[in-house]
């Protein structure tokens, strides 16, 4: 078929019209294009470099060096230890479960552990490094070092782990460590980036938990890149974070372990202050427990047995504990009687065995009765009588006011955990509590430390060390942060005459020195030394009617968590104190036998400097004492490692 | 015009046409291809062995089969336009069959010796056959109802073979690339209108289907729209490509970050960065300065070919290089709008640059027809 010139020509006009539009159209569309990428290259660069930055940047937190806890000395409490361990990566192993069974050969390493490793490699990145094992011990590294060539993408570690060289000494003073959980974000309103950090721990209780903002420090930052699945591809910078402040308690670690030895097996707990200062000398609970095992992970079976414990070593019964105070707390009543000016230190009460207080017959501890007796006997031998004749004129509200006086009923401040305020009741108080009216009885009970009256060893310590003193000393814990030295405020007097403060001490000195007192198998014969106390034996239960008619049954005979606590508190050298000493035993007996002889030991032990020298006890104890010395598994002052026996 | 009326002593013979070859156009063809290379060596982290040595040979092998396919006379090959347009259409009914399956879609052959989108080929057929179509009918028959019908049914059965695979982006580009060759032809412009408002009454109707029983498309293909729409709904999931692809673009500026310097790139940022996005790595590496030149040298491209057909006096020869130039412009100016964020993302690789074979051997073979038409063109 042939065309018509017409046609051809035709056909040409109508190609280079649309042709020209055709390509006109792409031209402007490529141009358009040209626009968009002028847009987005040119005044959307910086925000699109940001973007970029944002993508390919991450900072990473480095967590700081916690800081360190000594004694006053500068004996290391609580410290961080280097802390090998083996990490695997899953992409460089290729055969996980061969390469970890390989592992289990050189390391001990359980069914559980491997299978802990294997889900969780499952879940994360082939790239990030799980840890398998940790706290291996050099040698075990070692082995893994040498064997490097047929286990493919493990490799060793070193962290850092808090630790406790004192174990149990510290437990409940210092605490522990543990990782950040739920509650502890919760509790916070702007918690530190820090407590993110998988595995970053906190002071759980304690000096740890109560300083957690001095010894934590500030965290450093590393700017790395990463692609887009979140593999490190290298190290931007880095800025080195704050390390924690170190901390030194005024606590002395060679007391401390004297104390928490000398208290050994028995449910107890013993508080030593400095009476011008107020710092805590020892403060001990026993039993107690190893705080290095809450920081390595503390698995069931220990856990249930220290929760299933009847002598309950969780506890930190020097804070916690509330006891009644029983004769310990007659110094109180005492001086209560004596600033309102109801007695004198002369006036004499007659003590026939009992008081009858409307129809209710209160009895004194020695059936016979003391016959008439004034302050000083009435301490020494602890006549009940005494005490419920002058509290029944002084009234429960002046004795409450002269407990709170000394720290009574009132919350110490100090960083450790669930410190109790104790109970020092009284009028208002019983209606408040109870919504019942105060009764006569009741003054009775508390005027000898039973009742409603409830102190912790730290407390009575404080009463302690103000009755020698006179002054409203106050516990203190930290001695320095860092290379501070806190600062000790003068204790300001609590106004009290210094005849009746005397007149009590006086009291207290017959406790121990009088061939009459209760403490007197516990006094100290050193001259420079000569100590006062009072001891108590505090009912845990009520004696009925008819156990009274049976004749009551002594507590060898009861079963342990029957019988009575035994308190006894004391300050020494008489006549210039320096340490107050409180110690309850729990269901210990009586104060005179259990607790007296522990507070004379830890006080002397304080007062030597070094082990009690045993000049300082009655001759006829000497031998005894020497054995009993002896036998302490005391921890060595060099390494700190206990000693079965100091031969 | 007829094949008869050709004189052919005027057109050059045997070794002579070396020299009427278009060599500017296979000048600006080596040097995107070039650009391609330095990409490819780019973004697999500075090795060549990876992406850019067989992308060279490949490209090498392209140049020799345009070469033969440009020495073949043009008449020959429009004499070839019914049964290229046959056999194509043979392979994408094979490719139902016996093709291969990737990326959720039926789209691959095995010949053997390549792997091959029959889709591809398509476009380069439906072109022949429908300029062959426009050559051999009446002028004054061109806009008649009955003349139009039939290359439209030449276009449809092909799209709709390719809309089942499924491969929407292809199926699009080949409705365009026919209908270009159509409106060149001089088709009334008020077929065009019509088709145009019937395909907006389309797209509406697409959209509404969304979520009712007779769903029109997948819900990959909607949630593509979704994404087209608004990258940022889903940063993370279908949103994911489309960002980072503008975070790469944006981030290069003026000049870029330098060669393999690209850090969405070398962090492995971006998606299919050695296919369909390598525009981004070549625009967060040498950033706008980059972008564009590879821009102005598609631009030269299209003009060199619709210049060329401008000055062919066959209108075959003139329809076949107007509608390769369409097709050429479809590629890189819908993957270069889907990385900008101008056009939904769609597998439309970045002609002569993207990592493939298949593509790039169909496209030359293309260009092959294109300097066949120049070099026995009229004079």
């Amino acid at each position: 078929m042939r065309r018509t010139q017409k046609d051809t020509e035709e056909s040409a006009r109508v190609i280079s019209r649309r042709g020209l539009f055709l390509g006109g159209t792409m031209v402007s569309f490529a141009a358009l294009l040209a626009g968009r990428m002028r847009y987005l290259q040119v005044e959307e660069a910086d925000q699109f470099r940001l973007l970029a930055e944002e993508n390919r940047i991450n900072i990473r937190l480095i967590p700081p060096n916690r800081g360190l806890i000594h004694d006053r000395n500068g004996r290391l409490i609580a410290g961080n230890e280097q802390n090998y361990r083996v990490v695997i990566t899953r992409e460089d192993a290729g055969d996980l479960e061969a390469v970890l069974e390989r592992l289990s050969t050189l390391i001990p390493l359980s069914q559980e552990d491997i299978d802990r490793t294997i889900r969780e490699a499952k879940r994360r990145s082939g790239f990030v490094p799980l840890i398998v094992a940790e706290r291996l011990t050099w040698d075990q590294l070692s082995k893994i070092a040498l064997n490097s060539p047929v286990l493919p993408g493990v490799s060793p570690e070193v962290g850092l782990s808090r630790v406790y060289p004192m174990d149990t000494d510290f437990a409940h003073v210092v605490g522990y460590v543990g990782p950040v959980s739920e509650k502890d974000l919760e509790a916070q309103e702007n918690p530190d980036p820090l407590l993110q950090i998988p595995k970053f721990q906190i002071g759980k209780i304690g000096v740890e938990r109560w300083t957690e903002d001095i010894l934590r420090g500030s965290a450093g930052a590393k700017r790395i890149e990463v692609n887009a699945v979140g593999r490190v591809m290298r190290e931007l910078d880095r800025q080195e974070g704050e390390p924690g402040d170190d901390i030194r308690l005024t606590i002395d670690a060679g007391v401390q372990n004297f104390a928490q030895v000398r208290l050994g097996e028995e449910s107890a707990a013993v508080v030593v202050m400095d009476v011008e200062t107020g710092d805590i000398i020892a403060i001990a609970s026993a039993p107690s427990f190893d705080p290095n095992m809450f920081v390595r992970g503390i698995s069931h079976t220990e856990y249930a047995e220290l929760t299933e414990n009847d002598h309950r070593p969780l506890a930190n019964k020097t804070v916690q504990g509330a006891y009644p105070p029983g004769s310990t707390f007659k110094m109180i009543t005492a001086l209560a009687a004596l600033e309102t000016g109801t007695v004198t230190g002369q006036t004499g009460v007659r003590c026939p065995g009992y008081l009858e207080v409307g129809d209710r017959r209160f009895h004194c501890w020695k059936r016979s009765g003391h016959g008439t007796v004034a302050l000083e006997r009435a301490l020494s031998e602890s006549c009940d009588v005494y005490f419920y004749d002058v509290a029944l004129k002084v009234g429960i509200d002046k004795i409450a006011e002269i407990g709170r006086l000394f720290g009574l009923g009132e919350r110490p401040d100090l960083p450790m955990s669930a410190i109790t305020d104790g109970v020092m009741p009284s009028k208002a108080w019983k209606q408040e509590r109870y919504k019942q009216e105060w009764r006569i009885g009741d003054t009775v009970n508390a005027s000898i430390g039973q009742g409603y009256v409830l102190t912790s060893p730290l407390q009575l310590a404080v009463m302690t060390a103000r009755l020698a003193t006179g002054r409203a000393v106050k516990p203190r814990l930290i001695h320095m942060v860092g290379n501070e030295t806190v600062p000790v405020e003068p204790a300001p007097s609590l106004g009290l005459s210094a005849e009746n403060l005397r007149a009590v001490q006086q009291g207290m000195f017959a406790v121990v020195n009088d061939s009459r007192g209760t403490a007197k198998s516990s006094q100290i014969v050193e001259k420079a030394w000569l100590m006062a106390g009072k001891t108590g034996t505090s009912q845990v239960r009520n004696i009925t009617a008819a156990e009274r008619a049976r004749g009551v049954i002594s507590n060898d005979q009861l079963p342990w968590n029957r019988r009575d606590h035994a308190l006894f508190v004391c300050y020494a050298p008489y006549d210039k104190p320096k340490y107050a000493v409180a110690v309850v035993v729990e269901h210990g007996g009586g104060g005179s036998t259990a607790a007296a002889p522990i507070g004379r030991d830890v006080i002397l032990r304080c007062l030597a400097g070094e082990m009690p020298p045993l000049s300082a006890y009655p001759a006829s104890q000497r031998g005894r004492i020497e054995t009993q010395l002896k036998a302490m598994p005391l921890r060595d002052p060099e390494t700190g490692a206990p000693s079965q026996s100091r031969a | 015009m007829s094949f008869l009326e050709y004189r052919i002593k005027t057109a050059p013979t045997g070794l002579r046409k070396v020299l009427y070859v278009n060599w500017a156009l296979v000048l600006l063809l080596t040097a995107v291809a070039a650009i391609g290379w330095l990409m490819l060596y780019s973004v697999a982290g500075g090795n060549i062995e990876t992406w850019a040595e067989p992308q060279m040979k490949r490209y090498a092998g392209g140049i020799v089969v345009m070469m033969i396919i440009a020495f073949v006379p043009i008449w020959f090959w429009r004499n070839m336009s019914a049964i290229a347009y046959g056999v194509a259409l043979l392979l994408l009914v094979a490719v139902e069959f016996f093709g291969h399956v990737g990326m959720g879609a039926q789209r691959w052959i095995n010949l053997g010796f390549i792997m091959l989108q029959p889709s591809e080929l398509m476009k380069i057929a439906l072109v022949m056959f429908l300029a062959a179509y426009y050559d051999w009918l009446d002028i004054r028959k061109t806009s008649h109802p009955l003349w139009v019908l039939i290359p439209v049914i030449a276009i449809l059965i092909p799209t709709a073979l390719v809309l089942v695979q499924p491969d929407l982006g292809t199926a699009i580009l080949l409705l365009a690339g026919g209908a270009v060759v159509m409106f060149c032809a001089g088709v009334s412009w008020i077929y065009f209108a019509v088709v145009i408002a019937a395909g907006g009454g389309l797209v509406a109707t697409v959209l509404a289907s969304r979520g009712t029983s007779w769903q029109l498309l997948h819900d990959y293909q909607f949630r593509r729209i979704d994404t087209f729409l608004d990258p940022t709904a889903d940063p993370l999931g279908a949103g994911y490509n489309i960002i980072q692809a503008q975070i790469a673009l944006g981030s290069g500026g003026w000049t870029g970050k330098g060669f393999m310097q690209g850090t969405q790139s070398r962090l492995n940022f971006l998606p299919e960065k050695h296919t369909d996005f390598i525009f981004t790595t070549l625009a967060e590496e040498f950033g706008f300065i980059g972008g564009i030149s590879l821009l102005i040298l598609y631009a030269a491209i299209i003009a060199f070919c619709v210049i060329s057909a401008l000055q062919n006096k066959d209108r075959f020869s003139s329809l076949l290089i107007l509608g390769v130039a369409a097709n050429f412009f479809f590629y890189f100016a819908v993957n270069m709008a889907m990385v900008m964020g101008l056009a939904p993302v769609v597998g439309v690789p970045l002609p002569l640059v993207s990592y493939g074979g298949s593509a790039m051997l169909v496209l030359l073979a293309a260009f092959g027809l294109v300097q066949s038409a120049h070099v026995h063109r009229l004079r």
